[in-house]
């Protein structure tokens, strides 16, 4: 599914380093956490795989399925099955969250030639998917993510992944901004999600939400790299001892 | 010997190229008053402090710019409402492509017609706002359109109109020169939109009076045409009575050359007065100029300018705005914003907001921005499998509806929207 290899990237505008030699490898239908230290380059390398400009790749590469990532337009790599669920989903002023949506999922289905959804077809799926995320049909009228509260934005971000349903889903930090009741929501779309063919690669600081989206593997990433992975252990090492120990262990 | 000055020149030349029309007494008279003050005024040139940012060269011009006529696919503006249309081509009222002058609370004639009557209403507003506005700016070309306009309509709402008058501007010979001027008077608690599309003629001259009385309300939506060679210049004048409403809005996609002028003369309280616009601009040969000058003489009133252009490939938009709130106009809330996209560094926009406050209990704001597409959005609409050129469309137009909002009508607005949104698709490639 996604594979990573060796992957280096700096700032464009400034001579920095941020991700210094990554690798990673998600099989199909598997989950991945990553957890690591503020500033580690997790949400980076999340933003580099989906396509965000002001950043340079130095060397390695990330391909999905075989295909090389890094050499597509950002919404190429999204209809090739990958989605980006953002640590800051961005304000669009003006632009209908609806209008959006739509705008998306039928833009994605002509890209990989598939009959594109007619309004009816559309409001009844986004309806129905928005009711299990307990948005409000009124959040759905409102420009996108304009005057969200930060939890609403991150179940906005995942009625996006249901609507678009992607096949390799990375989620930067989900969980941070979610109430607890939320967090279960979120995790409960995530799991339906999970039919043994959709991987997720799930960045979070937190143990809690693995309790509901178990992961297969969980990496540590930190000052640019993955420098420890191991089972779901791994994330409850973290929760109770914080990353010294991890750190201290590789130096 | 003296100096030939070219501005004065130019004004007898103008003045010389149009064919006075016949009319009353006081029409004549009005008109004469008119071209001596243009004569003491002169033509304008590029070195004009007003003209600053826009060259008149081709406004007054000889021979008239050849504009070649656009094939356009599309249905008209307007078509898909219950509206009267009445037709002008090049600049000529014609009849036969024009609905009945008969609307329920509406009273219209032909500019002649009117003028021609030794007693009629027109004598108290036909170029007495254009006067009036002459200061403390000069608009010379507003003085030449009421000195030798034939054409135009004159309306008087006595009542709330059942429906909008619409007023096509059809462009139909290479070198039409035309000069069209109305007069609209809205009577007390009277209500009447009225809407105005088309190019009109190769070259383009509208001058608009209008008298807005006691709780009176004028709406005008106004779109000024797809064909691009055409050169347009247009003033409204507007006076406002206690309570009354006045709104314009206008779109302008392509345009060699297209000024807008509006001038409001707020004499009466407690009045709302907007005035907006959006333009989409291609090209180094696109110019357009929205030039705005309200005149805040009452209590209590408010007024806001909203004007957003998205230009690009080397096309130039310009925004003159002032507000003027005279000694004693106390509670005046003037609100001004007018703000461009550039999508390359190739476009300009050249943005003088004015304020000059005489009354101390006031709200009055501008601002002006310029700037680029947001890359964040831009990044988050591609991130989702949106296309680049659809994505920057989806938000330019978000960009521009902020403008578009100020319609008050939401069949309206949405029209406008789908034009422009046609507009842009079809320059994605
Ligand atoms: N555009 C940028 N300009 C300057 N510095 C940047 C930029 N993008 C990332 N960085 C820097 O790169 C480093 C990694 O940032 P990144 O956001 O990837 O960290 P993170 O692991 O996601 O952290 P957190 O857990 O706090 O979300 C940080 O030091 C950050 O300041
Ligand atoms: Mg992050």
């Amino acid at each position: 599914m996604l594979n990573i290899k060796n992957l280096q990237v700096g700032l464009e505008e400034e001579d920095k380093q941020i991700l210094k030699g990554v690798d990673l490898n998600i099989g199909e239908g598997e989950v991945h956490a990553i957890m690591g230290p503020n500033g580690s380059g997790k949400s980076t390398m999340s933003y580099v795989l989906a396509g965000k400009s002001g950043y340079k790749v130095t060397g390695g590469s990330a391909t999905l399925n075989g295909v090389d990532l890094l050499d597509m337009e950002p919404e190429e790599r999204a209809a090739a099955g990958l989605f980006l669920a953002f640590q800051y989903p961005v304000e669009i002023p003006g632009v209908g969250n609806m209008t959006f949506l739509r705008t998306a999922v039928n833009a994605q289905r002509k890209a990989r030639n598939e009959p594109e959804l007619t309004a009816s077809e559309f409001l009844k799926e986004v309806r129905t998917k928005a009711k299990d995320l307990k948005i409000d049909a009124d959040m759905l009228k409102r420009p996108v993510n304009v005057g969200f509260s930060g939890g609403e934005k991150k179940r906005n971000e995942i009625l996006q992944m249901a609507m678009l349903s992607p096949t390799m889903c990375i989620l930067d930090e989900t969980d941070s901004g979610l109430d607890v009741d939320a967090m279960k929501l979120v995790a409960e779309g995530v799991n339906a999600l999970r039919d043994g063919k959709r991987s997720f690669l799930v960045i979070t600081h937190y143990q809690r939400l693995l309790d509901h989206i178990k992961p297969d593997v969980v990496h540590i990433m930190a000052n640019g790299k993955i420098i420890k992975s191991g089972g779901p252990d791994l994330a409850l090492e973290v929760e109770n001892n914080g990353y010294a120990d991890i750190l201290a262990e590789v130096a | 010997m003296a100096v030939p000055n070219p501005k004065f020149e130019t004004s007898q030349v103008l003045l010389a190229a149009f064919v006075a029309p016949n009319g009353a007494k006081w029409a004549m008279d009005a008109r004469a008053r008119a071209a001596a003050s243009l004569r003491a005024m002169g033509a304008p040139v590029k070195r004009d402090e007003y003209w600053k940012y826009t060259n008149p060269a081709e406004l007054t011009v000889f021979p008239t710019p050849v504009a070649a006529l656009l094939a356009i696919d599309e249905a008209p503006m307007f078509d898909n409402i219950d509206r009267l249309k009445l037709v002008f081509v090049d600049g000529v009222f014609d009849a036969e492509l024009s609905d009945d002058l008969s609307l329920e609370g509406v009273e219209i004639e032909p500019l002649a017609d009117a003028l021609s009557k030794d007693i009629h209403w027109a004598k108290d507003l036909y170029g007495v706002l254009e006067a009036n506005g002459q200061n403390p700016v000069k608009r010379p070309m507003a003085a030449l359109n009421t000195a030798v306009a034939g054409q135009g309509l004159v309306i008087r709402a006595t009542g709330k109109a059942v429906k909008p008058i619409s007023v096509r501007y059809v462009h139909n010979a290479e070198t039409s020169d035309a000069m069209v001027h109305h007069l609209v008077k809205i009577d007390a608690g009277a209500s009447l939109t009225i809407l105005e599309s088309g190019p009109g003629a190769a070259r383009f001259n509208s001058v608009m009076e209008i008298d807005v009385a006691e709780k009176a309300a004028f709406h005008h939506v106004r779109t000024q045409g797809r064909d691009h060679e055409r050169r347009t210049m247009t003033h409204m004048f507007g006076r406002l009575a206690d309570d009354s409403v006045f709104r314009s809005f206008t779109m302008t996609v392509n345009g060699i050359l297209t000024r807008n002028e509006c001038v409001l003369d707020v004499v009466g309280n407690d009045t709302k007065a907007t005035v907006g616009g959006v333009c989409a601009g291609d090209g180094s040969d696109f110019h357009h100029d929205d030039t705005v000058f309200i005149t805040h003489g009452s209590l209590n009133s408010e007024s806001r300018q909203v004007f957003k252009k998205v230009l690009r490939n080397g096309a130039t938009g310009v925004f003159q705005g002032k507000i003027l709130v005279k000694e004693g106009a106390q509670k005046t809330d003037g609100y001004q914003i007018s703000q461009a996209l550039l999508l390359d560094d190739n476009s300009n926009f050249f943005a003088k907001p004015e304020l000059e406050i005489y009354a101390d209990d006031v709200i009055c704001s501008h601002g002006s921005t310029v700037g680029a597409i947001d890359e964040n959005a831009l990044f988050y609409l591609l991130s989702r499998g949106v296309p680049q050129a659809q994505a920057q469309d989806m938000l330019i137009l978000a960009f521009l509806g902020e403008a578009i909002d100020e319609i008050d009508d939401d069949a309206l607005s949405q029209d406008i929207h789908d034009r422009l949104a046609q507009w842009m698709e079809r320059r994605r490639s």
